[in-house]
């Protein structure tokens, strides 16, 4: 008699307590304002990411098509995996002095882990993150990207 | 060990089974070898190796600032209690002064990254018990704090916010308002955790008296964080050895004598709580200051050997640097708390059923990488 007592005592314990789970889970189906979902791609006009949220790494360039990296190689001697590689040439300024020049300032979005060293280091603010993150693409190689524009040259303001 | 040995090893009646590499509940790539009799586990044998990096060796050619994006990718659930343990060994080599602004930033940030880590623990805990409730209802919650670190750090998981001699950058100016908002919002929300599962009969069947562990044995194996406090073990780094605010705040070290699966369970739901309390005392009282202390560019470390074990969130974990004076270090050495937690799970599982293997391991919380550096 007695284990038929806790049989069922254990049933209705069990019942209660799904219950009392399913109370839980009734509720937000009652109230679906409270969930949270983000219907990404579908909102992608009105997603906007943090200011800080490390992206991508890019050179920002003026109207004049001006940027301030100064082929230093700092952010490429800091960064702990290889994805930044400075090829720098040397030209003659207008007074005849040889000075040394940004080639290409590669990047390889495929090998970066957002570490934010380079950004750190650099001496001249040069290169910023971008907040971009839709980063997907079909061929590899597009992963590997030349940060200064073409025809870019030193803002004036940071001549050595 | 080989495949041969083990077959070569088995009785009549006995089977090997492979769980894994590819096994759902191990959350990564972790190969058990079984030796079963029918439905019951006779050995665990865990075979690590799937997703190793050779993070430590790859540490002997990084600097020291560079060395803390790896630890990012050991254990991921804590990557902001990680980078903690690789600045403070560096800063106590150098016997650097950390101002109070950036030691409250690490301990908020420390029982930030903890809470997500249980929130993330409880909703796969619940899903490889078949619960798949839990899994949405945790990652709802964990996608708070993710928000929190984005917005401050840049990053949601591997944060790379530590910097030796500081922070990358200083907290953001909503960082204050949104963690009071978020721990109001969990304050209330934790208890759901305990409505949909923590009393449900059928977790309770799954995890009482499943996986014990005694204390002697916790110790002996060096099982620490919250599956060793569920077995009585106080092995609390934050109370025993406290770094950045730790000693500023109070709390309580939870522990649970059982030794089950469900006292390990109980450690952590506890924690958050205990979490969210030391967050209050220090969130408002963070102290001005500079986000970082200046450092030499290019830092070298006096030859010598430097220990510091943290609190991450599922147990202790140690750096080890020997350094020869160089700017990169000569051997780093990580005390990992998985790697550790793992060795027990043949002591837990033996004669137990094979379901209750998963039930083990999700207590254990594992992240493989962590094992495997
Ligand atoms: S981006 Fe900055 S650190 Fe890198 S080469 Fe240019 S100036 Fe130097
Ligand atoms: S963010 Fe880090 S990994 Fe990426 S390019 Fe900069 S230094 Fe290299």
């Amino acid at each position: 008699m007695r284990s038929i007592i806790n049989y069922l005592k254990e049933i209705f314990g069990t019942v209660r307590a799904l219950l009392k789970g399913m109370g839980v889970t009734g509720y937000y189906f009652v109230h679906p304002r409270e969930i949270v979902t983000q219907q990404y791609p579908e909102n992608r006009a009105t997603l906007k990411m943090f200011d800080r949220f490390k992206g991508e790494v890019v050179m920002p360039h003026d109207e004049n098509n001006e940027h301030h990296c100064t082929a230093c190689g700092i952010c490429e001697m800091n960064c702990p995996n290889g994805s930044i590689e400075i090829i720098s040439k040397i030209q003659l300024t207008p007074e005849g002095k040889k000075k040394k020049v940004i080639a290409k300032h590669i990047y390889h979005l495929g090998m970066c882990t957002f570490c934010n060293l380079c950004i750190k280091t650099c001496p001249s603010n040069a290169i910023i993150m971008e907040q971009t993150f839709e980063h997907a693409v079909f061929n590899r190689a597009k992963l590997t990207k030349v940060l200064n524009q073409p025809g870019s040259k030193l803002s004036k303001g940071d001549k050595k | 060990m080989t495949e041969e040995t083990i077959t070569g090893q088995l009785e009549e009646q006995e089977f090997s089974i492979n769980m894994g590499p590819q096994h759902p509940s191990t959350h990564g790539v972790l190969r058990m070898i079984l030796k079963l009799k029918g439905e019951t586990v006779e050995e665990v044998k865990p075979q690590l190796g799937y997703i190793h990096r050779g993070i430590e060796k790859m540490c002997e050619k990084l600097t020291y600032a560079q060395t803390i994006h790896l630890t990012d990718r050991l254990d991921y659930m804590s990557a902001h209690i990680l980078n903690e343990a690789v600045c403070l060994t560096v800063e106590n080599a150098l016997e650097v002064e950390i101002p109070e602004h950036i030691q409250y930033i690490r301990t908020i940030m420390d029982e930030l990254n903890r809470i997500a880590s249980h929130q993330l623990w409880w909703s796969a805990f619940g899903m490889d018990l078949g619960a798949l409730t839990t899994f949405f209802y945790g990652l709802r919650d964990r996608e708070k704090i993710l928000d929190i670190f984005e917005e401050t750090c840049g990053a949601r998981l591997l944060l790379s916010y530590n910097v030796p001699g500081g922070l990358m950058f200083d907290i953001h100016p909503n960082f204050q308002k949104r963690v009071k908002e978020f721990i109001t919002y969990f304050r209330k929300k934790l208890p759901e955790y305990d409505a949909l599962l923590t009393g449900n009969p059928i977790l309770q069947a799954r995890t009482k008296g499943v996986g014990m562990l005694t204390r002697e044995q916790a110790i002996a194996y060096g099982v620490s964080g919250p599956s060793g406090r569920g077995s009585g073990f106080s092995c609390d780094v934050r109370k025993h050895q406290p770094y950045s605010a730790y000693s500023k705040v109070g709390f309580k070290e939870i522990l649970y004598n059982e030794g089950d699966s469900f006292a390990r369970y109980k450690v952590r739901m506890d924690e958050m709580w205990e979490s969210m309390s030391i967050i209050e005392q220090l969130i408002d009282n963070i102290p001005e200051g500079n986000h970082a202390v200046k450092m030499k560019a290019i830092i070298k470390l006096p030859a010598g050997e430097y220990y510091q074990r943290v609190e991450a969130a599922r147990g202790e974990f140690g750096v080890f640097v020997v350094s020869d004076g160089n700017k990169m270090p000569y051997r780093m050495k990580f005390r990992s708390p998985n790697f550790s937690n793992l060795a027990a799970i043949n002591t837990m599982a033996s004669g137990q059923k094979i379901a209750d293997l998963i039930a083990i391991g999700g207590s254990l919380d594992f992240v493989i990488p962590d094992m495997d550096r």
